[in-house]
């Protein structure tokens, strides 16, 4: 028994280190093609469409939906506990900021685009697509890689400015309509004590979830497996490990920014 | 000139080539036939450097390929070489005529400007000059075939390699393929290296033909010589194509194929 779970524990060890290897392997490869070659503008212009215009209207709806629900637990709770519904634009503001809008838009991307990537770049793979691109004189890294790295590294800090405010408005209206709390104490809810830092703490998480998305759903979709169900499993493996990823990413990154101050 | 000097390589520990061994020469058509799964493609996509040998050498216009890492290097290396896959493998995202030109831009110095009217130009050599705007999924297996075919000449490349050209089609779309194969060799004066099981494109247009068996060059000759071989794995796997593979149309009275090599 005891025999098993090591053997067990000693192959998901090496397959560990060997996909860690993989993906520092395909980094350096960007990194090297990143400075040797001109980057593929168009591309990046496509993709960033496709990542961050496409993405738009979800991430819109999800975050101001959360806005609202937001407003709407604190305003019970205070009421409940206080008698009167109080600082529900602090509240909703500095989740939203620090944590939700950055989370959950990084979520919507993973499950939306993260996906859609893998299973293209899976789709290109095995019909031999990767392999045209270097007859053709180019290499993944250099058309594929980069591309979207970059397109997801430049859209994802900017849908969740975008989910910032439409969360914070969606606490506005709910605050406003359903609390009857004026519009100016909720507007001096928040910018009494928000400050630049508290914004910062949550915009700087996302460029990690970005470049992680980005990692997992590049690095599923080039080492998935031949026909349909490879690249069926491969893209339900990489929304799962984007999805976890985001959640761990996000507290060892939030220790760090506290630790250094960005609270 | 392509030199194949004792080339091996395994896929999890199974020797797929052993130690093969062959010179193409310029201006050949050249088929390298043998049963699914003898190791036909591993050799060409060694031959391009999509997969690196364990051992050996290939030079290719004297150049040892095999031990350039340098991506660069190999970037270079490739404009030399126009691929033919198997599925067609064009981008299913680009339309033909984007298809056809990609390479221009990584593999030539050619101005941007006259990307339409090469494109233009290889797919009116293909016959597909109505299909440039279509995409990928839009087009038939034959109309793929001779999209990739335009994409891979495109850059008028010194080798051209075919992937199982005919795998797939149908007899008259096979036809085509064979008589387009037949005239890029002629036209364009460029090397053809085809693998292929389909046995009667072998012989229909190769210049010279070569079998590849348990990961080596078993045999190599003319398509008549190899006709008339008393080699016993080249008779029978050339029997047994014919009689199964061959449409009963294209078959001679004595059941083999009625098409002479050219």
């Amino acid at each position: 028994m005891k025999h098993y779970f090591l053997e067990g524990a000693g192959r998901r060890a090496t397959a560990l280190a060997e996909n860690l290897g993989a993906v520092a392997l395909m980094i350096k490869s960007m990194v090297v093609w990143l400075f040797k070659a001109r980057p593929e503008v168009r591309e990046i212009v496509r993709q960033s469409v496709r990542i961050g215009v496409d993405s738009l209207a979800v991430t819109i709806l999800t975050s101001f939906f959360t806005g609202m629900v937001l407003a709407l637990q604190m305003g019970y709770t205070s009421k409940n506990l206080f008698n009167e519904p109080l600082y529900i634009g602090t509240m909703v503001a500095f989740s939203l900021v620090k944590e939700l809008a950055p989370v959950l838009t990084s979520i919507v991307i993973a499950g939306r685009v993260g996906a859609a990537v893998t299973a293209e770049i899976g789709t290109m793979k095995v019909t031999e697509q990767i392999d045209a691109l270097y007859t053709l004189g180019t290499n993944p890294a250099r058309y594929l890689l980069i591309p979207r790295y970059a397109a997801f590294i430049l859209t994802i800090p900017l849908l969740t400015i975008f989910a910032d405010f439409t969360g914070i408005f969606g606490g506005f209206l709910v605050s406003t309509i359903k609390f009857h709390v004026p519009n100016s104490v909720y507007w001096n809810d928040i910018f009494t004590f928000m400050q630049i830092k508290n914004f910062m703490h949550g915009f700087l998480k996302t460029f990690a979830f970005a470049g992680m998305i980005a990692t997992v759903s590049c690095y599923k979709g080039l080492t998935c497996e031949a026909g349909a169900e490879g690249v069926g499993k491969a893209t339900t493996e990489a929304v799962v490990l984007s999805m976890v990823l985001v959640m761990v990413l996000d507290y060892f990154i939030s220790a760090m920014l506290v630790a250094v101050g960005i609270i | 000139m392509i030199e194949i000097k004792k080339i091996c390589k395994s896929f999890s520990g199974k020797p797929v080539l052993d130690n093969a061994d062959m010179v193409i020469n310029d201006g050949e058509t050249f088929s390298v036939i043998g049963p699914s799964g003898c190791g036909k493609s591993t050799l060409l996509k060694c031959i391009v450097r999509l997969i690196k040998p364990d051992s050996g050498d290939i030079l290719v216009d004297g150049q040892n390929i095999v031990h350039i890492e340098d991506e660069f290097e190999l970037a270079k290396l490739r404009k030399n070489f126009g691929y033919l896959f198997q599925g067609g493998a064009l981008f299913d995202s680009l339309t033909v005529m984007e298809n056809v030109t990609f390479g221009l831009k990584y593999l030539t110095e050619i101005p941007r400007r006259e990307y339409p009217r090469i494109a233009r130009e290889k797919l009116a050599l293909v016959g597909l000059e109505k299909a440039e705007d279509l995409k990928p999924a839009e087009l038939s297996g034959g109309m793929k075939k001779r999209a990739a075919l335009a994409r891979a000449i495109a850059a008028e490349p010194k080798y051209i390699f075919y992937d199982e050209p005919t795998t797939g089609l149908d007899p008259i779309t096979s036809d085509m393929i064979m008589e387009l194969i037949s005239d890029m060799a002629a036209k364009l004066k460029i090397t053809s290296i085809i693998v292929t099981h389909d046995i009667r494109l072998a012989f229909t247009i190769s210049t010279r033909i070569a079998m590849l068996d348990k990961g080596n060059f078993s045999v190599s000759g003319t398509p008549e010589e190899l006709r008339n071989s008393s080699d016993p794995t080249v008779k029978k796997f050339t029997e047994d194509a014919l009689c199964s593979g061959a449409p009963a149309h294209r078959r001679g009275p004595d059941g083999k194929n009625g098409r002479k090599a050219e």
